[in-house]
């Protein structure tokens, strides 16, 4: 298996912060691999650290085997789907769910050329997918924060990445939009084998394509390993501060703070 | 009525109007996309504390406006990136220091200012060949930026992390953007000068953002908005005889009310239950 992404001995501070320290993980072609941790462990600052959106302090962070330097950072994020926890879409900006969604093909289209009939048609297939071929033609300001999320997600599968960063995705979903969301993103797995990294707060919500499990706790990897291994109350009580109770619902995970 | 149309300087006139409006027009919809409405008085005033400068160092005023608003342009989007705050923040710190150097050059000018004023206050009906030519140079550069650029200028109007994420040179053409827009705030300061180009650049956009929600739309009708701001203003300049600036922008503030009070936006579905 090729290493798709390599981090070793990363820091990253925001001034007065340091949000990650000294971190490394490697991640091979094909990986799911869910990020998990309390509110400010790190785990947004580990996305962008991936696609160089981050500033690093030190250490080097390789992606596809290349370092990531100015001169192909921009190369490089073609490959990669990032949908941002946080949106900030403007909700006055002039522009349609489909032509967002066409966002996605920019960077792989390159500068000054015209977006293709083959270009239009992938856009096309990514709103099917994610199911917004209905909102295609209402300006993005319209859309609920939910639906807003979809067309993000859609965005960035219209990069035909071959890495996917998401964070947080369902965060904004209905019930049934995050199930529908998660077997989506479960299926694209599966699919396109496309190595995927995710982070989320509800353990329930992890694929089941998910291999590997990243337990952040204050800028620190204090666990990386296999999923079954990860979800036990020992680990999560640990990385929470707090006594987890993890109970097995059909298959599905739920862990709850004991005092619920 | 159209014998005027034969005088030289009528002629300069309307191709200033035609060619500086369109320009104005489309930086406009940039600007105000960018959310930085204020990045024209900033550069107009760069301008002007160059222009003052030239004057007292006797050095070609207008060269030195230009040399002043462009390095203006090209501090204000890295600046914002490395202080890391909103756009809008390094445009006040660039406007208000240029402002201070403006007055300590008031200051030290002796006599007469009314050479560094014509900065501020432009008229169309006096410039020189020269400076149409240079306005049509103009217009056709962003014509083309425009239409080979428009994708990433879409993106990174939309939203500038998002452009970098999927991979398109966010901050180049941020910075060129930005590079552009002082270039044509520059070139119309002869024209209706640096006061007034402001609401040349906030009025058309603002007006066709009314009329839509089609981007390349908002591009058509702010450029012929800003064409027809100028060319109304010219006409009604001459037949009122007052100064044609401030009629050019009476008449771009009223095409926007007209457009406001005019909007399909403002339509709202009725609900009807059974
Ligand atoms: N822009 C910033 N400026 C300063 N500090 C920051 C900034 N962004 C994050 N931090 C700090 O870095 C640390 C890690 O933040 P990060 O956003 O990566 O956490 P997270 O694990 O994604 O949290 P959450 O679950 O709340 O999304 C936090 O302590 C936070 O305070
Ligand atoms: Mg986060």
């Amino acid at each position: 298996m090729k290493q798709f992404i390599e981090i070793a001995n990363v820091t990253v501070s925001y001034r007065e912060n340091i949000a990650l320290k000294n971190i490394s993980l490697n991640m091979e072609e094909g990986d799911f691999i869910s990020v998990i941790g309390p509110n400010g462990a790190g785990k947004t600052t580990l996305l962008t650290v991936i696609n160089g959106l981050g500033k690093i302090l030190s250490g080097s962070v390789k992606v596809f085997g290349t370092s990531l330097i100015t001169s192909n950072i921009n190369k490089i994020r073609t490959k990669i789907g990032y949908v941002s926890q946080h949106l900030n879409i403007d909700p006055r900006f002039p522009i349609s769910v489909r032509e967002v969604v066409k966002i996605g093909r920019f960077g792989k289209i390159g500068l000054f050329n015209h977006i293709s009939h083959k270009d239009e048609e992938i856009v096309d297939s990514a709103m099917e997918l994610v199911g917004i071929s209905k909102l295609a033609q209402r300006p993005i300001g319209h859309l609920s924060a939910g639906e807003q999320q979809k067309v993000e997600i859609a965005r960035a599968l219209a990069q035909q990445p071959e890495i996917m960063l998401l964070d947080e995705p369902t965060s904004n979903l209905d019930p049934k939009s995050q199930t529908d969301l998660i077997k989506l993103i479960d299926r694209i797995y599966k699919e396109k084998k496309l190595t995927t990294v995710f982070v989320t707060h509800i353990l329930s919500h992890i694929p089941t394509s998910c291999n590997k499990v990243v337990l952040m706790k204050r800028g620190k990897i204090i666990w990386f390993g296999g999923i079954k291994t990860a979800l036990n109350e020992e680990l999560l009580s640990d990385l929470y501060d707090c006594p987890i109770e993890i109970t097995n619902k059909r298959g599905r995970i739920l862990a709850q703070p004991k005092w619920w | 009525m159209f014998e005027i149309l034969q005088y030289k300087f009528i002629q300069r006139a309307i191709l200033a109007s035609i060619f500086g409006g369109a320009s104005c027009g489309i930086v406009g919809v940039w600007v105000i996309m960018l959310r930085i409405p204020f990045v024209g008085v900033a550069m107009s005033h760069a301008a002007f504390a160059g222009a003052i400068f030239g004057l007292l160092l006797h050095i070609n005023p207008l060269m030195m406006a230009i040399l002043f608003c462009l390095s203006s342009a090209l501090v204000i989007g890295p600046m914002a990136d490395k202080a890391d705050f909103d756009p809008n923040v390094s445009i006040g710190i660039v406007f208000s220091m240029v402002l201070g150097i403006a007055f300590l050059g008031m200051g030290l000018i002796k006599g007469p200012k009314t050479e560094a004023l014509k900065f501020i206050w432009g008229n169309i009906l006096t410039i020189s060949g020269k400076d149409v030519i240079l306005l049509i140079i103009m217009a056709f550069l962003i014509l083309l930026v425009s239409i080979f650029l428009f994708k990433e200028i879409q993106a990174v109007l939309f939203n500038r992390e998002i452009a970098s994420s999927v991979g398109i040179p966010q901050k180049l053409i941020f910075y060129f953007l930005l590079f552009i827009c002082g270039l044509t705030v520059t070139l119309n300061l002869n024209t209706i000068g640096g006061l007034l180009i402001f609401s040349l650049i906030i009025n058309p956009p603002s007006a066709a953002y009314q009329l839509t929600y089609n981007l390349k739309v908002i591009f058509g009708l702010s450029a012929i908005f800003g064409i027809s701001s100028c060319l109304l203003g010219l006409f009604f300049s001459y037949i009122f005889n007052v100064p044609s600036g401030a009629v050019i922008i009476i008449t771009s503030s009223l095409i926007f009310g007209l457009c406001l009070i005019f909007s399909p936006k403002r339509k709202v579905k009725k609900y009807e239950s059974t």
